[in-house]
């Protein structure tokens, strides 16, 4: 931070002094573009990564009976694949995306503290690679399940301690990233432009920093606790010594239902930019996607227990948590009106970015819906822990969070690479993405309600059909992904040059820059009227 | 770096918000903390998860209560050591009539050549049965030192109320003896043993 502090007065000095290349730049990088492309670049690796380990679940799921993986290892790659895919898939992507984008929709020069935007980087790394070895430990990687539930928790091996350690990193980080986000946004906007005029996308990152600020130290907390329980002789979650296991889970969940909205309010902010432009016209009801982005963040932190009505709850408990998360519905449906509402009427087009977007409201307000009767208590405690809820959270996470992204890298790559990228390469991802992606996850559904419960290696054989589905689907849904990358690394060495606009009814600061964004973008700041 | 350093009074404004919501991070990371207490504090207050405290009423009631002798209940007695204790009931289980006061005496066992602590930790099949069992006199209301090798004879007294619903007619009494104090009791040395016996191998 000290040399960000003794601030130069001489505005005329050289910047290709202070411009590394080579290794160096992408190190030491203090630019939010360079810091932006390495997060999207490593959680498109953690995806694969992430993936990998749910082929190989799938592989074994293939048939009843055991093939090809023991069970403990089962259960530490269904572990690590949650672990991956939260941690450093989705919400370094979003972080991603926030680097790229903020600054340039807000017209500011860069991230408010270049340093530490830097250092919160290169600590997702360190951590992956803890992740990654604890496979290799005594014992194994971590396999108490991607919540870390004591006791199992308690009683793991050392991959444990190195799964609590890679996730005390990621949490640093993502802190770092939001405070950094928080003061980009709220002290270097643009002179004119006032929040209620910001991109949304920005609103719900903000939101979304907040959110983060506020549950992110708490789960740092729990595995604190975690951590104290195996080896100081604290007694938090150790029945043993006067603890309670069910404590773990109330403070997970206290973390862990805000997560869930971390990981879909950007989501909701790229889809709110997206579908305007390729509708060509204005987002409607912008002032109550605030107030309903604001709504959900504020109830998410009061539903947490909904994760745990199998645990034994007084029922006034079980209907307060019942009611408070049927409650989401309401601005969650509010943001699907006004997105549909935006398109009524509109010219639309459907090239890449609106597919994925128009894909996006349709599988998430599947997720939507399930997570509603998840929400009913009595149904829940016939559900919980089966398919059923495996197949809710990819509903959401997968075509919610992840279709966004996708939606965000199309619409956007164009503004980073200078070029556009190949549109039939790009139907190509979306609609083998959708197709498999519900050829694996809708008959899931199914699996549930019928009783198959999840995490585990091996089932009867009445589910041996859909299960073979399910595999080949997840199979399809992977290899789809290369087409992305495919379609991503094309337009990088090159394709048509993209306009500063790039759409035809692109709206906002970041479409004033010449594509590619050069280097250094915004040093005056631009008046917005 | 960046372009131009931003003027220092947007610095100095930058700063002082990290140093705000530092704070807040901080003080959040105190209340993941604080839920501990405040979860015990909810749990006294409103009579959930009480299974050691000591029931002061159960006396009382025992005495004003009258046996139900039309209707009688199956009690079973469970009983698990976990660390260096052999640990079980006299009895396997008794016939009871609600209201009555019954005695069953457990037998703890120290096998270790040293001084240890314990606690036991009762459980309740069916869950619900809980409130209506009614403890007098228990072992696990407080904790229990064992000398050297000792054995000990410990009763529990225990009254069933009459309202407990009609369609329970078996409860099982499960006690777990737990060390105090131990590095996790439970699995821990398991789980040392066999990374030896892997590293071994």
């Amino acid at each position: 931070m000290s040399a960000v502090l003794d601030h130069r007065a001489d505005h005329a000095h050289d910047h290709a002094h202070d411009h590394p290349t080579g290794w160096r730049r992408w190190l030491f990088a203090t630019n939010h573009k360079d810091i932006g492309t390495m997060y999207l670049w490593f959680s498109f690796a953690m995806l694969l990564v992430g993936g990998v380990n749910a082929l190989l679940l799938r592989t074994e799921l293939f048939q009843p009976g055991l093939q090809i993986l023991q069970p403990e290892f089962f259960n530490q790659l269904t572990t690590m694949h949650g672990l991956i895919m939260v941690f450093g898939s989705v919400m370094p992507a979003f972080v991603g995306f926030a680097n790229w984008q903020v600054p340039l929709m807000i017209g500011a020069s860069d991230m408010a503290f270049a340093r530490m935007n830097n250092f919160s980087f290169w600590l997702l790394p360190v951590a992956a690679s803890l992740l990654v070895a604890s496979y290799f430990v005594p014992g194994g990687a971590t396999a108490a399940g991607w919540t870390l539930y004591a006791p199992l928790s308690v009683q793991m091996g050392p991959g444990m301690d190195l799964a609590i350690l890679a996730l005390h990193l990621m949490g640093a980080s993502s802190i770092m990233g939001s405070i950094n986000i928080i003061t980009t946004i709220l002290n270097m906007r643009a002179p004119g432009m006032p929040l209620m005029k910001m991109p949304m996308f920005c609103w719900t990152w903000l939101i979304t920093a907040y959110l983060l600020l506020a549950v992110m130290p708490v789960l740092a907390g729990a595995i604190t606790m975690v951590l104290t329980d195996r080896h100081f002789g604290t007694s938090f979650f150790n029945a043993a010594g006067g603890g309670d296991p069910v404590m773990y889970q109330h403070i997970f969940w206290f973390f862990g239902h805000p997560e869930v909205y971390i990981m879909i309010l950007p989501a909701f902010g790229i889809i709110s930019e997206v579908i305007p432009t390729f509708a060509r016209k204005k987002l409607f009801g912008y002032s109550s996607m605030v107030y309903a982005t604001a709504s959900i963040a504020i109830l998410s932190m009061i539903v947490w227990a909904h994760h745990m009505f199998t645990t034994g709850m007084p029922v006034t408990g079980q209907l307060f948590f019942m009611y408070a998360t049927m409650l989401i519905a309401v601005p969650t449906g509010v943001k699907i009106f006004n997105w549909v509402a935006t398109m009524w009427r509109g010219s639309m087009t459907f090239e890449t970015p609106m597919l994925f977007a128009t894909g996006f409201i349709f599988v998430f307000a599947i997720g939507g819906f399930t997570g509603l009767i998840m929400a009913v208590a009595p149904l829940d405690i016939q559900l919980h822990d089966t398919y059923y809820i495996v197949a809710h959270f990819h509903y959401v996470l997968v075509a919610g969070s992840l279709f966004a992204l996708f939606a965000g890298t199309y619409y956007w790559l164009p503004k980073w690479t200078g070029h556009m990228y190949d549109e039939r390469l790009g139907k190509w991802h979306f609609w083998m993405s959708m197709i498999t992606f519900n050829i694996t996850f809708f008959p899931m559904h199914f699996l549930g309600l019928a009783g198959m419960p999840r995490r585990y290696a091996d089932y009867p054989m009445q589910f041996a059909d859909f299960n073979a589905v399910v595999t080949i689907g997840a199979f399809g849904f992977g290899l789809s992904q290369l087409i992305f990358l495919w379609a991503v690394v094309k337009c990088i060495r090159g394709g048509v040059k993209a306009t500063d606009r790039v759409w035809e009814n692109a709206h906002g600061l970041e479409w004033t820059v010449p594509s590619p964004a050069p280097f250094h973008t915004f040093e005056t700041p631009p008046v917005v009227k | 770096m960046n372009g131009n350093p931003p003027a220092s009074g947007a610095r100095a404004l930058n700063l002082r918000m990290l140093g705000k919501l530092a704070v807040v991070a901080v003080a959040m990371f105190g209340f993941g903390f604080l839920l501990v207490p405040l979860y015990d504090r909810i749990c006294e207050v409103t009579g959930v998860n009480s299974l050691t405290k000591v029931d002061r009423g159960a006396a009382e009631f025992a005495r004003n209560t009258q046996v139900d002798r039309s209707r009688t209940v199956v009690v079973e007695f469970d009983a698990n050591g976990r660390g260096a204790w052999k640990f079980k009931p006299e009895v396997a289980s008794l016939e009871v009539h609600p209201g009555e006061l019954v005695t069953v005496v457990y037998d703890l066992e120290n096998t270790r050549p040293a001084p240890t602590v314990g606690q036991a930790i009762p459980s309740y099949a069916p869950r619900q049965s809980a409130g209506y069992f009614r403890k007098i006199e228990c072992f696990c209301f407080q904790q229990q030192e064992l000398g050297a090798n000792e054995t000990r004879r410990f009763p529990v007294v225990f009254v069933l109320d009459p309202r407990l619903p009609k369609d329970v007619n078996t409860i099982t009494l499960s006690y777990t003896f737990f060390e105090v104090g131990g590095r996790s009791a439970s699995a821990q040395p398991q789980q040392a043993r066999d990374a030896g016996a892997a590293r071994g191998g």
